[in-house]
């Protein structure tokens, strides 16, 4: 195990948690605004991967494809908080867990209709091939730098429009205090599709990040979307600080466990005992460090101060 | 007269449940039979889960744990050479209940959405869990070659006496959810669920309760994890599958959440619903999905609510 190694794992747990972090950062915002339980937010992330597959295959750019695919993926989370979500605010978060995993039952079959079972892989255009060299003798994929790049440049838009811009000024608003809001005269149902929407969005933009680098392929919203539960529990629910600091940790210690475990354990067990157990502990790690975390803070790390 | 609909309706659909391994075998349909056994055994898994969601309020969205462990337990002495039934289901229950108390110890501190995600947290785990267990199949799962034994007084490979069995222990899941709601812990259960902080001001502390009815349910739906395995003769981590714990929950809102029978009409109309719904399409997700949201949306007292009498709550 050398130092190289360890660092791009590392940098590797760092791009896994810049996607579970745009994956989290709507479904908290969601939750901390409308209330509202979205177990279809890894639906959304699906179709984003699969638009952004079709659109760049039809236009044969990138780039273009890439727009396409987080316009769509826009749109269809609009489109499903009016026809569908809008009902349910009001609800209580069973009959929300129920409808929206009825949700994702509909958008993984009709995945499987329209592109087939088998996953898909995303071509990188060339320009995002190769390796950078970050210090000597440690090189890493430029496209997953990217990808960290982009994850934290949307952290810091998203810290911007929520501190510093009217709509986010209204979006904590309306956190705290809904009614408050609407009677002091904010069209509280366009902010609410407009937060859903812009949710979906990102939800979108890490699926179709994700399309080169793991498979797409109908129910790969839900693989992801439990370890983002796991991030937004023990970051604290509603909290876009802890959205990114949970996504962060669970991001490391997913990737550091996978990694390393397995060796690491080898040192102390058996090389048998440790090949059984390796894997398996380390595809529970981050449930354990979630228990951990709620048994000593029941409310996450970064608890709103909402209601 | 609600009290004698509800007798008319209990002993029909008892007379029903009796009358049909004789009418398919009759007519050689005896899918049916195995159809129904399914669906009683689910009826179980259900009725546990609305002890704890429907009378405690707690929405547990990791209910399929139980029913894998149950089933694992079977599978696991099985593949050891344990036969005895006896031996197996002990286990089955006995390993649900301790897991339920561990996993509910924890869960039970938190409240509302966490507590959602919590559990389905813990489910996830075991899931993994099964999914790495080399020796057990892995996510293949493994084949159980016997049926479970007791003593010769019961031959679970014959389907029609399996199917009584699992007939007469659903009567009696119900019957224990139904006396355990209104017992004096159940009135607790359910006054924390209405009201915590009222229920603390008179003088009850919800956490043991609420701990107790969550390793009751683990226990209950450990059992119907043993009848599962016998029923499919093979165990997989699939048991254990998030959408399976989504399966169990809607169906307790659709048949009627608090409710008695709700349980058994809820595992009745999903199971068959799905089975239709497969042999004439094979997407045939595409129509439960929206059908799960509109029943959500529009039908929300579920089937035990528009039957007369049937709702005892």
């Amino acid at each position: 195990m050398n130092l190289a190694l360890v660092f791009e794992q590392l940098l590797n747990g760092v791009q896994f948690g810049v996607m579970l972090f745009l994956m989290a950062a709507g479904l908290t915002l969601v939750f901390g605004i409308m209330n509202l339980v979205n177990l279809a937010h890894g639906s959304l992330y699906m179709v984003g991967a699969y638009l952004a597959v079709s659109a760049i295959q039809w236009t044969g750019n990138y780039l273009l494809g890439v727009l396409l695919g987080l316009a769509g993926t826009l749109l269809v989370g609009m489109l499903v908080e009016v026809v569908a979500l809008r009902t349910l605010y009001e609800r209580d978060h069973l009959d929300q867990v129920l409808a929206t995993f009825g949700l994702i039952l509909f958008f993984n079959e009709l995945v499987a209709m329209i592109w087939g079972r088998t996953a898909l892989y995303t071509e990188l255009p060339s320009w995002l091939e190769g390796h950078i060299e970050i210090f000597s003798g440690s090189r890493y994929p430029l496209y997953r730098a990217l990808v960290i790049a982009v994850g934290l440049g949307v952290a810091l838009g998203l810290w911007y429009v929520v501190t510093r811009t009217r709509l986010g000024m209204l979006i904590r608003a309306g956190a705290s205090n809904r009614t408050m809001v609407a009677a002091l005269g904010v069209n509280i149902r366009l902010l609410y599709t407009v937060v859903f929407g812009f949710g979906a969005a990102l939800a979108g933009l890490a699926g179709l990040m994700s399309g080169p680098i793991y498979a797409v392929q109908p129910g790969m919203g839900e693989l992801i979307l439990i370890q983002v539960f796991v991030v937004i529990v023990i970051g604290g629910i509603g909290s876009i600080r802890g959205a990114f600091v949970g996504a962060l940790v669970v991001g490391i210690v997913d990737t550091l466990g996978r990694a390393f475990l397995k060796p690491l354990l080898g040192t102390v067990l058996s090389p048998t005992a440790a090949e059984a157990a390796g894997p398996a502990l380390a595809s529970m790690l981050i449930y354990l460090l979630m228990a951990v975390v709620l048994a000593l803070r029941p409310e996450g790390l970064f608890p709103s101060r909402g209601t | 007269m609600p009290g004698r609909a509800r007798i008319l309706l209990w002993s029909a659909v008892i007379a029903l449940l009796i009358l049909l391994p004789p009418v398919a075998e009759a007519l050689k349909q005896t899918f049916y039979i195995d159809l129904l056994r399914r669906v009683m055994i689910f009826a179980i898994a259900a009725a546990s889960l609305n002890l704890i969601l429907g009378y405690g309020g707690m929405i547990s969205f990791g209910h399929a744990a139980y029913l894998g462990i149950g089933a694992y337990a079977v599978g696991i002495l099985a593949f050891h050479g344990v036969d005895s039934g006896w031996m197996q289901w002990g286990t089955a229950i006995a390993a649900s209940a301790v897991v339920a108390a561990v996993i509910g110890a924890v869960s039970i501190r938190t409240s509302g959405i966490y507590f959602i995600m919590i559990t389905l947290a813990f489910t996830q785990m075991l899931y993994y869990l099964g999914m790495s267990l080399e020796v057990y199949g892995r996510d293949d799962g493994m084949r159980i070659k016997t049926h479970s034994q007791f003593w010769g007084l019961i031959d679970l490979a014959d389907p029609v006496s399996f199917y009584y069995l699992v007939l007469a222990l659903m009567l009696a899941s119900l019957y224990l959810v139904h006396r355990l709601a209104n017992s004096r812990f159940g009135m607790v259960l359910r006054a924390a669920k209405s009201n915590e902080a009222r229920s603390r001001a008179i003088g009850f502390s919800p956490y043991l309760y609420r701990l107790a009815a969550f390793v009751i349910a683990g226990a209950l739906c450990g059992l119907a994890g043993a009848l599962l395995a016998n029923h499919t003769a093979y165990i997989s981590p699939d048991f254990m599958h998030w959408t399976r714990s989504g399966e169990i929950m809607f169906m307790v809102i659709l048949g009627g959440i608090a409710t008695t029978a709700g349980p058994l009409f809820g595992a009745f109309t999903l199971l068959v619903l799905e089975t239709l719904l497969a042999g004439w399409t094979e997407h045939w997700q595409v129509y439960l999905g929206p059908l799960l949201i509109l029943s959500v949306i529009f039908f929300r007292r579920g089937l035990a609510g528009i039957l007369p009498g049937a709702r005892d709550a």
